[in-house]
């Protein structure tokens, strides 16, 4: 992979902010608790912001309609755990992992199948054309967010962590969640696979030969119109485990929520770069304990904190963090 | 001669297109006495409302090739300028001058800043830009509970001249009581054709034409001598200052406003599905697509409703057809507009218009 | 086996509103190396992006081993054993030169399983590939790029391979081994059809010569005779070769 002259100022943000902010919290364990916190939420942001990033880094297309994959998995996840109740209900934690493993299976696989259908029939017909991208992509959105009412009714829905999943460790004073600590593992460990795939493998290498140049790949041999539609699906399905992961986080679920969380991936991809998960990461951590860290001091102004930083970052580097070559 | 020098020599260029706008235009002048009940000229006063809306959004869409998200914003502004104004002022003629002033000015600050930072950064970014700066909007106009009334809105009265009580005569004309409300639904119509006429006028200027030259090849306009930046942020500016005086138009009608009133996303998106149906960078397709649109609203749920009732055997197709899944057909008459009708419904009746 | 590995018949392209290609016949005989010549702005690029599709023909004939490819996609073309290195030599700079010949080699899913005795005569050849094999390919200098660029298309053995301006940029050291790589690759029996405006390496290399002006094929030709017709080469280049 990339060797010598790794840029790691980007990097250095995430701990940097975290550290300007213990001055103002004041005690350690708020403070504690609301890193955590933000870290968490910064990973589930993670997860739905990579699939989007990869997407308009290969293929040159922006879906502003991401956020319907993210609420459809977080009501499939409604369904699949409300028929698993005795799963969920029960405090014994491997139980319920054997209700929510499935559950975000298949709200990744759902995910994943509208996926294809909307690339198909809303993505497909407008590549290159921007403006129509943009509308149509909306379009479909506000089509996902209606169809989604229509099934599961227009009302929000409660998505209670299985009981074994509850509470909190302590690390000295500072309560911290359990479920925040296993959505830093998961959003960890899809970094990693992500970052695995990219680098280690064939199919990375060609997405991201893809992401620079995709002429030249084809000129190679390679079909990366197949790829991209791969490329999508996989990030549908991201987006509806993030969905899933979210629902669990806020612990209800609404129709809205995939274009209330729309704005957050936008700022995030934004601050990250179009076309970069490191890039993805950094900026999703940045947006997660942002969102923490003003929820606790100055709650009115939450979302424009992170304009504001989506303003700093692109001020000091108007590409984003960590510009993808070439467009 | 008269009617070129009014329409800035941009004519409908189409006989079913000029016929309809004749329609359309009478049709609004004279809802009072053709069409009896509240809910009509409720209507009619939304189309006047969005047409000067849609219009504003097309000369930056469609004319300027700017997709901004934020419009809403500016609607919004314009209609809490007059909401707040008349709450705190009371309701006069001075209040409402100090309303829509202080809107304008807001917007035109806004627009700049807006303009000046985001357009010098890619299409795609400034549309997540103005998304992300609306919703904060959004937000903030719902939290702002002391100024906005936050999420339950303010309801106001209006000048005793313009109100429903206040009365001209104690008979009736051809019908209809010449009363305040009579009286704000032409003030409103006038407003309407002043402002987009004056659209009109601006596209069909030598600046408009720039612009054009801009949203078709923007290097080339560079290259020639235009600086690019300027005429985006002006055409932004203007944008918002159509799209403000909007807003107080539908405050006035309104008496009242909230978030959901000017600011959601759902006014953001009717807004460009009109602006697609009736057809982008032709300014007629805001009155075409703003008629269409907003009489289907009013009256498709209705007819859903029959729909929705009469597919009761099949819940889930009568689930399908809910009067409340509005938006669903909507998105889909969306889509669809966007794929097979690119030049909206004006393009179309122009385009048959040259064939013959 | 025809004599001709690549035909081109009658080939107009449009870009845009744009004429660029009026009525383009080409032959590329097998085994040989043919040299496409001709003023800047002459359509030669621009024949060779729609050999590969990246242009589509608006009218004409592609054909290659007795196959029409002239509304095929890019990738299918590729597929057929062409190699393309553009002008511009699309290099990956973000990836180390071992994964853009990684990329390259079709067949191969890492990089143990590229043909090692393969990959060791392409270092001969250039040895700056060999250099820099784990670095970002951005870091090479323009020249080492071209040889980069070059190898890339050789990693695996392929039936035609086409070259945009390989001198382009190279110190004259370095043409020497690019005329001696191009060489060799003949003699394995590759067809070669490079487009040059370097003459001097166009005399030292071609058999086979058509030479472009005004999006047509004016002259075609043996390089050798050519060569011998100084006023042929005033007349078509406006300079002798």
């Amino acid at each position: 992979m990339k060797s010598m002259d790794f840029d790691w100022k980007p990097l250095a943000l995430v701990p940097l902010l975290a550290l300007l902010m213990v001055p103002l919290i004041g005690s350690s364990s708020t403070w504690i608790t609301l890193t955590v916190a933000g870290l968490a939420m910064g990973m589930i942001i993670f997860v739905i912001a990579s699939g989007l990033t990869l997407v308009f880094g290969l293929m040159d297309v922006l879906n502003f309609g991401h956020g319907v994959f993210i609420a459809l998995g977080a009501f499939v996840a409604t369904s699949v755990l409300g028929a698993m109740s005795d799963w969920t209900n029960s405090d014994v934690l491997w139980r319920n992992l054997v209700a929510v493993f499935p559950a975000m299976l298949v709200a990744m696989a759902v995910a994943g199948a509208v996926g294809l259908a909307f690339e198909r029939f809303i993505v497909r017909p407008v590549y290159g054309q921007h403006l129509k991208q943009i509308l149509i992509t909306m379009g479909g959105m506000i089509i996902g967010e209606e169809l989604i009412k229509v099934v599961w009714g227009p009302a929000q829905i409660a998505l209670p962590l299985p009981e074994g999943m509850r509470g909190s460790l302590f690390l000295g004073d500072a309560a911290i969640e359990k479920y925040r600590l296993m959505a830093v593992a998961v959003g960890l460990g899809v970094f990693l696979t992500l970052t695995w795939v990219l680098g280690r493998t064939k199919i990375g290498l060609l997405i991201r030969a893809g992401v620079q140049d995709r002429e030249m790949v084809e000129s190679l041999g390679y079909r990366i119109k197949r790829l991209f539609i791969g490329v999508f699906v996989v990030g549908s399905a991201l987006a509806g485990l993030g969905g899933v992961m979210w629902g669990l986080y806020q612990q209800t679920v609404t129709p809205q929520m995939g274009a209330q969380v729309n704005v957050l991936i936008f700022i995030v991809i934004i601050v990250g770069g179009l076309g970069s998960t490191g890039g993805a990461l950094i900026g999703a951590l940045l947006v997660g304990l942002m969102a923490n860290y003003t929820g606790f001091l100055a709650p009115k102004v939450a979302l424009f904190s992170n304009i504001a930083l989506m303003v700093g970052v692109l001020l000091w580097r108007p590409q984003g963090v960590y510009p993808v070559a070439n467009r | 001669m008269m009617m070129y020098r009014l329409l800035s020599n941009d004519m409908p260029r189409s006989r079913w297109l000029t016929g309809l706008l004749v329609v359309l235009v009478l049709a609004l002048a004279l809802t009072p006495f053709i069409f009896p009940g509240v809910k009509a000229l409720n209507v009619a006063a939304k189309v006047m409302v969005f047409i000067v809306l849609v219009a504003s959004f097309d000369l930056l869409l469609g004319y300027t090739g700017i997709v901004s998200f934020a419009h809403t914003m500016f609607f919004g502004i314009g209609a809490y300028g007059i909401a707040v104004a008349t709450t705190r002022m009371g309701p006069t003629w001075e209040a409402l001058a100090v309303g829509l002033g202080g809107a304008l000015v807001l917007s035109f600050v806004l627009a700049l800043v807006v303009g000046l930072f985001s357009l010098r950064v890619r299409a795609i970014f400034f549309a997540m830009i103005t998304l992300a700066v609306a919703s904060a909007f959004l937000t903030l106009a719902s939290q702002l509970h002391e100024i906005t009334g936050g999420e339950d809105g303010l309801t106001f009265k209006v000048p005793e001249v313009l109100s429903p009580s206040f009365e001209f005569s104690d008979e009736p004309f051809l019908g209809v009581s010449i009363d305040g409300r009579l009286l704000c639904y032409y003030l409103l119509f006038v407003t309407a054709v002043v402002l987009f006429l004056a659209l009109l006028r601006i596209v069909n200027s030598p600046f408009g034409r720039v612009l054009q030259a801009i949203r078709e090849n923007e290097f080339r306009a560079e290259a020639i001598g235009y600086r690019v930046v300027v005429y985006r942020t002006t055409s932004a500016i203007l944008s918002a200052l159509f799209a403000t005086l909007a807003g107080a138009m539908l405050a006035l009608w309104l008496r009242y406003n909230g978030p959901d009133t000017s600011l959601s996303f759902e006014i953001m998106m009717d807004v460009l599905l009109i602006v697609v149906i009736g057809g982008m960078g032709t300014m007629y397709g805001s009155i075409i697509g703003a008629a269409l649109f907003l009489v289907a609203q009013s009256y498709l749920q209705d007819l859903l409703r029959l729909a929705s009732d009469g597919a009761s055997a099949l819940p889930w197709l009568s689930a399908l057809l809910s009067p409340d899944r509005w938006l669903l057909w909507l998105g889909v008459l969306f889509v669809l507009s966007v794929y097979y009708f690119p030049t909206g419904v004006v393009g179309r009746l122009r385009a048959s218009s040259f064939g013959k | 086996m025809s004599a001709n590995l690549l035909t081109l018949s009658g080939v107009h392209t449009h870009i845009g509103a744009y004429h660029i290609l009026h009525g383009v016949d080409l032959a590329v005989p097998r085994g040989q190396l043919t040299m496409l010549l001709g003023r800047n702005g002459a359509g030669k690029t621009t024949t060779l992006r729609t050999i590969m599709g990246l242009w589509r023909a608006s009218k004409g004939k592609v054909d290659f081993e007795g196959r029409d490819i002239t509304a095929m996609e890019t990738p299918l073309i590729a597929r057929h054993d062409i190699a393309y290195v553009p002008e511009n030599m699309g290099i990956f700079a973000d990836l180390t030169v071992k994964e853009n010949m990684l990329l390259a080699a079709r067949s191969a899913k890492r990089a143990q399983q590229m043909d090692a005795q393969r990959l060791q005569w392409i270092f001969s050849l250039f040895p700056a590939v060999e250099k820099f094999w784990n670095h970002p390919a951005g870091k090479l200098s323009g020249g080492q790029k071209q040889m980069l660029a070059v190898a890339r298309a050789i990693v695996e053995p392929r039936k035609l391979l086409i070259v945009d301006e390989p001198s382009k940029g190279l110190a004259p050291a370095i043409i020497n081994n690019m005329i001696d790589a191009f060489a060799q690759l003949k003699r394995t029996g590759t067809t070669l059809l490079l487009v040059e405006q370097n003459l001097s390496f166009a005399k030292r290399l071609g058999d086979h010569v058509a030479v472009m002006d005004n999006g047509c094929v004016v002259h075609a030709g043996s390089m050798q005779e050519l060569s011998d017709n100084e006023d042929l080469q005033h007349r078509l280049l406006g300079l002798a070769i």
